[in-house]
């Protein structure tokens, strides 16, 4: 099963009825999320930011993720390679760009934390973690207080295959079953965690197939179908917010790049496996599919990749000339104020 | 024989291999130690050299890395088991506090828990603050297990040699932007250090400066500087938080007086507090000056370059302080 998931090239948009303007907002979503990754790799290349951690590969399964969910109203807890969830949930890559040069204005954190450390309190994005797989008791707690406060908010978690042999995962998936909660765990399993590879994890070959231990509903996804993905979500979403409680949802995708600017991918695994994994890129594959159906054509490609084009030149632009953040804000927000919240 | 000068990284890995060369019974196991060669490079052709019963590349489950640790360790290994970088130890804290730490006492010493726990501290590189902690005080707070701390590839080797052999578990925490640093180093199997002893870096009569690993580079830098300026300064490098050898800080505060601890963890109960209230005790009579503490700011470290650089401690910060105590 996983394997033949895997080998389809073909979009599956069985049950799907997108209108053409929603296919091509997702298809934009898509490529400016690659194309403002692939730009900070460069600015990693040329010495001027410090890191980068790449979400390339991986665009299919969260944008289409995403817009299952009610954006804005629903919670994420994102994990760090989820750039394409997070554009698609209202961040900018002038927003990504600000954080990777730590400058000022950062609307995230004010670049007191890390770049791909998603959090908005405006867009719905609770925390994120360095230390992984934290954010799946989160995502229970937040789960459980929008099962308590009687809201039909959902609340998704992500996280890499390798992450779920934490305790936390376990526990927090425990929770998401035992309280029957409104909670989606994506995993986005791209077969390696920086170097281990998926069976040193674990010893099932889905890992969704753990599922039944927890009482809350399996699913596995071919995760660079960005329509298959949708629909997968968007029935995990409705199960959620009807009262029918968690879902595993396993989307089976690669990553084509280094696991961080500190990798070199070529000490534990093959070209060949990388090449022949790029033959199924997410990008190309929806844009296959909407050639075919007229939805796209070469011009329209051109002014979708030349307005990103241009988004992320002036994001680039805005972050180089902001200033840094200003020497106080180390000192702030550590406690509320006269012990008072907002 | 003859020293050579090496790495922090190639000491570790020397030592590490002639261990596991010598005693059968010592394995390693921890995220990205066998097929990548260590988070740090330090584990680098151990799987081809070992084979991969002994070299174990294991699930992201600190919880497991460090609880399977003590329960081989209890049933007759010897097992070093890395934790990628400290940050990651919070997840494993009941393995390592409840257990590696408790068990010997808690059962009579019926058991002993022959483990190292090799891990990786600090901050300075832009990686926010749940990815940039030097918490080693708080594992110097339990009794049980000792805290290394080297800041030397001469002591690195010697120390994790010793750690290696002996029967308590050890906390092993190397500074994860010091392991290019370079020093001379004895060739062969039998150089080991003791444990528990520091070591004085760097003489001087002015001021005693006590400090490690990260601290000690910051404050032998702070004190080529005062030299510049007539101030001579005594550094000491404890090497070890447990057990604290602070006798020769007590020696050496006879003639200086006056004393400053460097550290960059934060600065609430701290090493520095240790170090102050002992001096207090012990040395009242001879203060000439209130101790000075150098330690990070009391936030989390914030990643922005500029702030994150002024939160930390630095060799001008050491240079202050000490001029305050003068
Ligand atoms: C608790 C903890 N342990 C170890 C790490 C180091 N680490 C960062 S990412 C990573 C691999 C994660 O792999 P996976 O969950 O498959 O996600 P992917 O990066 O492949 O998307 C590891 C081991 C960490 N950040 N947190
Ligand atoms: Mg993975």
């Amino acid at each position: 099963m996983t394997t033949d998931v895997q080998a389809a090239y073909q979009i599956d948009d069985t049950g799907i009825d997108l209108d053409n303007k929603t296919l091509l907002e997702m298809y934009w979503q898509m490529v400016r999320a690659r194309r403002t990754d692939e730009r900070t790799w460069v600015l990693h290349r040329q010495g001027k930011i410090a890191f980068h951690i790449s979400g390339i590969g991986h665009e299919a399964i969260q944008v289409g993720a995403a817009y299952a969910l009610r954006r804005g109203y629903d919670y994420s807890h994102l994990y760090y390679r989820d750039l394409a969830f997070a554009f698609a949930l209202g961040y900018t890559p002038r927003d990504f760009l600000l954080a990777v040069f730590g400058k000022a204005g950062e609307p995230t954190s004010g670049s007191r934390q890390m770049p791909s450390h998603f959090s908005s309190r405006a867009l719905g994005m609770l925390s994120a973690s360095s230390p992984v797989a934290t954010q799946v008791p989160q995502a229970a707690g937040a789960a459980l207080a929008c099962k308590m406060r009687g809201e039909d908010r959902v609340v998704v978690t992500a996280l890499g295959e390798g992450s779920t042999s934490e305790g936390d995962f376990f526990e927090g998936m425990n929770w998401a079953g035992v309280h029957k909660l409104p909670m989606i765990c994506l995993v986005e399993n791209n077969i390696y965690a920086i170097s281990v590879p998926m069976h040193l994890q674990m010893a099932v070959p889905n890992v969704a197939d753990r599922a039944p231990m927890f009482g809350v509903t399996g699913a596995v996804v071919d995760g660079n179908d960005v329509l298959a993905s949708f629909r997968v979500m968007s029935e995990a979403v409705a199960r959620a917010r009807n009262g029918e409680g968690a879902t595993l949802l396993e989307a089976k995708t690669y990553r084509p790049v280094p696991h961080s600017s500190d990798d070199d991918d070529r000490t534990y695994r093959s070209r060949d496996e990388v090449e022949e994994w790029k033959q199924r890129d997410p990008i190309k594959r929806f844009q296959d599919y909407l050639l075919e159906r007229g939805i796209l054509n070469d011009t329209a490609i051109e002014e979708i990749e030349a307005r990103v084009r241009q988004e992320v030149d002036e994001a680039q632009a805005t972050a180089l000339d902001a200033p840094y953040p200003p020497a106080e804000d180390a000192l702030f927000p550590v406690f509320a104020p006269d012990g008072t919240d907002r | 024989m003859a020293d050579r000068p090496i790495t922090i990284r190639e000491a570790l890995s020397s030592a590490l291999r002639e261990e596991m060369h010598r005693d059968e019974r010592v394995f390693i196991m921890g995220e990205e130690v066998g097929v990548w060669g260590g988070t740090y490079a330090v584990t680098r052709g151990f799987l081809d050299e070992f084979g991969a019963k002994r070299v174990r590349d294991t699930p992201i489950s600190e919880m497991v890395i460090a609880g399977a640790a003590v329960g081989a360790a209890m049933a007759g290994l010897r097992p070093i088991a890395e934790l990628m970088t400290i940050n990651f130890a919070f997840v494993a804290m009941d393995a390592i506090v409840n257990h590696m730490a408790k068990v010997r006492y808690m059962f009579n010493g019926q058991f002993t828990v022959p483990m190292v726990l090799r891990t990786t501290s600090g901050g300075g590189k832009q990686l926010g603050a749940t990815h940039s902690h030097a918490p080693e005080p708080i594992f110097a707070h339990f009794p049980g297990m000792y805290v290394a701390v080297p800041g030397t590839a001469y002591d690195a080797k010697g120390m994790l040699k010793a750690a290696i052999r002996d029967d308590n578990p050890v906390m092993f925490i190397e500074h994860s932007t010091m392991l290019q640093r370079r020093a001379p180093v004895p060739e062969g199997d039998d150089f080991v250090l003791p444990i528990g002893k520091s070591d004085i870096k760097r003489a001087g009569d002015d001021v005693t400066i006590v400090t490690y690993q990260k601290g000690l580079e910051w404050s032998l830098e702070a004190a080529e500087e005062l030299a510049k300026d007539g101030i001579e300064a005594e550094v000491i490098d404890l090497r070890w938080l447990r057990p604290l050898d602070l006798e020769p800080v007590f020696e050496s505060f006879k003639k200086t007086n006056r004393c400053v601890v460097v550290e960059e963890s934060l600065p609430m109960f701290n090493v520095g507090s240790e170090v102050a209230a002992q001096l207090q005790n012990e040395m009242f009579d001879y203060m000439d000056a209130p101790v000075k503490r150098v330690a990070a700011m009391d936030v989390p470290l914030p990643y922005a370059d500029n702030i994150e650089k002024m939160a930390l401690p630095s060799p001008e910060k050491i240079i202050a302080a000490v001029k305050e105590v003068i």
